[in-house]
C-alpha cells in the first residue's frame, strides 16, 4: 500500500505538472498572442527603427529615451520537450515562440511609454538569462529578460495621433 | 523614466545644439530576489508566460541605476545624457547587476 502511494506520489506529480503546464501554457500563449496582435495593429502608425537617423529637416518637438522590457519563462511541458529536443538537436520551436513573443512584448511597452511620437530610432534590443536557483539546472534555461529601448522623436506640427 | 534631464540613446539630442561635454557616466545597482518572489516565480514555471514579479524587480532596478547616472551627470552640471547603453550580468545565482552608461553633456 505505501509502495503504490509512492509510485502515485512519484509518477503522480510530474505528469500532473506536465498536463497543467501543457494546457495552460498554451492558453496563456494564445491569449498572450491575440492581445500582442491587437496592439500591434494600434501602435503600426508608430514605427520603431534600429537606424540612428532622423528627419533633421523637420523641427523636433521633443525626444527622449524609451524602454520596455519583460520576463518571460517556459512552462514545464516546454522545458520538457527542450531537454528531449537536446538530445537530437535542432530548432526548439518552444523556445522560439516564447521569445518571439517576450520581444514583441517589451517592443509593444516601449512604445506604449510615448505612444504621441512619429518615430522611435536607434532601437536596441537586448536579452538576458536571469540566473534562476532551481532545484533541475534544465529549467535554468527557462527565464529570460528582454530589454527593449530607443529614443523616441515627436515632430513640430504633426497631425495628433489618431489612438 | 522620469527625469529633468534629457535622455537619449543616440548621440545627439534631436533638435538641441551640444555646448559642453562632460564624458563618460554611469549608474549601476545590483539586486537580489526576496523569497516570496522567488516562490512565486517557481509557481509560475510550471505554467510559463510572463513573470510580473521579475518584470517589476527589474524595471525597479534599471530605473535606480538611471537615476544614479543622472545623479553623476546632474553632479557635472550636465542637463543631458546621450548614447545610453544598458547592460545586464547576473553576479551570483540570486542576484543581477543593472548597469547603465552614457556620455554626460549640456544642450542648449
Amino acid at each position: 500500500m505505501a509502495d503504490l502511494i509512492g509510485l502515485i506520489l512519484n509518477l503522480g506529480v510530474p505528469l500532473a505538472m506536465i498536463a497543467v503546464a501543457l494546457v495552460s501554457g498554451r492558453m496563456i500563449e494564445s491569449r498572450h498572442y491575440r492581445s500582442i496582435r491587437e496592439r500591434e495593429a494600434t501602435l503600426l502608425r508608430l514605427p520603431a527603427i534600429p537606424s540612428r537617423a532622423w528627419d533633421g529637416a523637420r523641427e523636433v518637438a521633443e525626444a527622449r529615451m524609451v524602454t520596455g522590457s519583460v520576463v518571460v519563462s517556459s512552462d514545464y511541458f516546454r522545458s520538457l520537450l527542450a531537454g528531449l529536443r537536446n538530445l537530437i538537436g535542432g530548432s526548439v520551436r518552444s523556445f522560439e515562440t516564447l521569445l518571439d513573443r517576450g520581444r514583441r512584448e517589451a517592443v509593444l511597452r516601449m512604445k506604449e511609454q510615448f505612444p504621441e511620437a512619429d518615430v522611435i530610432v536607434n532601437v536596441r534590443i537586448e536579452t538576458s538569462t536571469i540566473g534562476q536557483q532551481t532545484a533541475s539546472r534544465r529549467q535554468q534555461l527557462g527565464t529570460v529578460e528582454l530589454i527593449a529601448y530607443g529614443t523616441a522623436i515627436r515632430y513640430v506640427g504633426t497631425p495628433p495621433p489618431s489612438l | 523614466m522620469i527625469s529633468d534631464l534629457i535622455l537619449t540613446n543616440i548621440d545627439a539630442v534631436p533638435g538641441r545644439q551640444i555646448v559642453e561635454h562632460y564624458g563618460l557616466v554611469s549608474g549601476s545597482t545590483v539586486r537580489a530576489k526576496h523569497v516570496g518572489r522567488d516562490i512565486m516565480a517557481g509557481l509560475k514555471n510550471i505554467v510559463g508566460g510572463e513573470l510580473k514579479g521579475y518584470t517589476e524587480l527589474l524595471g525597479e532596478a534599471r530605473n535606480e541605476a538611471v537615476s544614479r547616472m543622472c545623479a553623476q551627470a546632474r553632479e557635472l552640471g550636465a542637463n543631458a545624457v546621450l548614447n545610453i547603453r544598458f547592460s545586464t550580468s547576473s553576479v551570483t545565482a540570486g542576484a543581477a547587476e543593472l548597469y547603465a552608461y552614457g556620455t554626460a553633456v549640456r544642450v542648449d
